[in-house]
């Protein structure tokens, strides 16, 4: 050591000030390739709806049975300025974000148990893998016995789609938990809570948060079944409703908000899991999903 | 001090990692186990760490029997192990999570210091070299002031100039409070660079082959030609070890 050294050597305080540039040339690019990503995910849709718009207008097509997107657009405003609209949105939203937030309780619960109890997994999981192959709409009869026609028996279906995604993916996550982080909590003496909510849940936390998006996905999905058994307000029966009474552009108006809607969801639990996925550093983490 | 007697352990596989290990390790000493890739290394520390059980004999610390990890023993494993969810601040704040928060913060922050990151503390483990990452992994052992502190290969995943600095700043780390250091390495150079006594191992099972004490004048230097004497004494011994194991193994 302490050889004297011919190389030249770069003084501490200029190094800094090199790195220092380097990050803040980064960020314009940023903003301006998410916005082409951004483009060329719209370049399909628009070019098919433009296609579709001009084929009914020159008569190549008739928009009966595939109204176009203005006609949709008319018949949702129509149901904006008469108020239905609104209140099945609200309905629809309520009954999704009940379903969710009691899905997502009990399957982050019971997930935590069964990935953490080698003795907890062996008495539920069998039973809960069995329940999960029963097609949704089979519950539909008896949630309606158990839980009545009205609200209740539309959340717990909601919340039985919601739930497994999240039970399933949470305790596999947790067991696959790298025993190397396990260790540094027991060589700190960690309590069982401690380790669960310290190291494995914050471990499992990505996998988490997209087993969250899947469960709002299938949220989604569940609340049209819900729906469809006998509701007085919600898109689910708009759909229904536009069905029994004809109108292919009150289906079509559902189902674009069913779409829009989803979406929004997804990227709001999308963007609460980015903010809190700061520290991950995975291949391609830095480009999120947009 | 540090007691280990008749030491066994056999995997619940049948595999018998460690034998008959016994040794003492003096309060304040700075011991070095060398011994090659699969001698049990790692599985004596897990030991004493008291991350694992042993089968037969036992391991005591100032007299009571180490049956589970203790606040007085200290660990830093081969990889940093850093929660990569948490700042490195907090990585450190890991191991004193029962004090008042203040005091977490003032005792974070000076060891920090003390291995020179006061200023990362707030970056993310991801954000760090190798070296960093292994000189936080360090602090989070220290900040609990533990009276030994058990280091597996710590530095074997760095390159050689990196490895030295740390090797020194080890050094000057240990005066401050003087923990019993107990080094797992392969790196014999390592060993004779930090060690007070270095403990050569024979493999499966695993089990001390000898134990030389090491006098040497600190600061050392690794062309020395004492230092390189030793260094080519050890060697052979480590040779002895392998070679003993090899014709264990062919003629049975
Ligand atoms: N959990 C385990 N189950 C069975 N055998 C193991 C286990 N862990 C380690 N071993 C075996 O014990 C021996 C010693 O391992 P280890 O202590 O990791 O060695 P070292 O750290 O010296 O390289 C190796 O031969 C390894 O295969
Ligand atoms: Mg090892």
């Amino acid at each position: 050591m302490n050889q004297e050294s011919s190389l030249p050597t770069t003084p501490p305080d200029k190094q800094s000030q090199w790195s220092g540039g380097k990050e803040t040339i980064e960020s314009p690019n940023r903003w301006k390739k998410t916005g082409e990503t951004w483009l060329i995910g719209l370049l399909l849709p628009v070019t098919l709806t433009l296609g579709w718009e001009i084929a009914v207008v020159q008569g190549w097509s008739s928009d009966r049975l595939l109204p176009t997107v203005s006609t949709i657009l008319n018949t949702l405003w129509d149901l904006v300025q008469s108020g239905e609209l609104p209140t099945h949105i609200a309905n629809t939203l309520q009954r999704v974000f009940l379903g969710f937030v009691f899905g997502t309780l009990t399957g982050t619960v019971l997930g935590s148990l069964s990935g953490y109890w080698p003795l907890v997994r062996q008495l539920l999981d069998p039973t809960l893998q069995a329940l999960r192959s029963i097609p949704s709409i089979a519950w539909v009869p008896m949630f309606i016995l158990w839980f009545g026609i009205f609200e209740t028996s539309k959340v717990v279906l909601i919340a039985v789609g919601v739930f497994f995604p999240i039970y399933l993916s949470l305790s596999d996550a947790l067991r696959s938990v790298d025993r190397k982080l396990v260790e540094v909590g027991q060589s700190f003496r960690f309590q069982h809570h401690e380790l669960i909510l310290r190291i494995l849940l914050p471990a499992t936390l990505p996998t988490y948060l997209v087993s969250l998006r899947t469960g709002l996905g299938l949220g989604w999905m569940f609340v049209v079944a819900a729906e469809f058994m006998g509701a007085e307000y919600g898109l689910g029966y708009l759909l229904i409703d536009g069905q029994q009474t004809g109108r292919p552009a009150v289906i079509l108006g559902a189902i674009v908000i069913f779409a829009l809607l989803g979406k929004l969801t997804d990227w709001l639990v999308a963007l609460l899991a980015g903010c809190w996925l700061s520290w991950q550093d995975g291949f391609q983490t830095g480009e999120n999903h947009a | 001090m540090l007691d280990i007697r008749k030491l066994q352990k056999r995997y619940p596989n049948g595999f018998l990692a460690l034998a008959d290990f016994s040794l003492s390790v003096k309060q304040g000493e700075i011991l070095a186990i060398v011994g090659g890739s699969g001698c049990g290394k790692s599985t004596l520390l897990r030991l004493i760490a008291g991350l694992d059980q042993p089968t037969a004999g036992s391991i005591l610390l100032d007299g009571t029997t180490v049956l589970a990890p203790r606040p007085e023993i200290g660990v830093v494993f081969q990889e940093p192990r850093l929660m990569p969810w948490l700042t490195i601040s907090k990585n450190v704040a890991f191991g004193i999570r029962h004090l008042p928060i203040e005091e977490q913060n003032q005792r974070v922050e000076r060891v920090l210091e003390r291995v020179g990151l006061a200023t990362l503390s707030q970056r993310w483990p991801k954000e760090l070299s190798g070296g960093q990452a292994q000189r936080v992994a360090l602090a989070r052992a220290l900040v609990g002031q533990p009276e030994v502190l058990l280091l597996d290969e710590p530095y074997s995943a760095l390159d050689a100039l990196t490895r030295h600095d740390l090797q020194e700043h080890l050094l000057k780390l240990w005066v401050d409070q003087r923990p019993t250091l107990i080094l797992v390495t392969h790196d014999i150079e390592e060993a004779l660079f930090l060690a007070d006594r270095i403990v050569v191992l024979q493999p499966q099972p695993g089990r001390v082959k000898s134990s030389f004490p090491v006098y040497l004048e600190h600061p050392r230097q690794r062309q020395d030609s004492l230092f390189l004497e030793w260094r080519s004494k050890l060697l052979a011994e480590l040779n002895q070890a392998a070679q003993a194991h090899e014709k264990s193994t062919l003629s049975a």
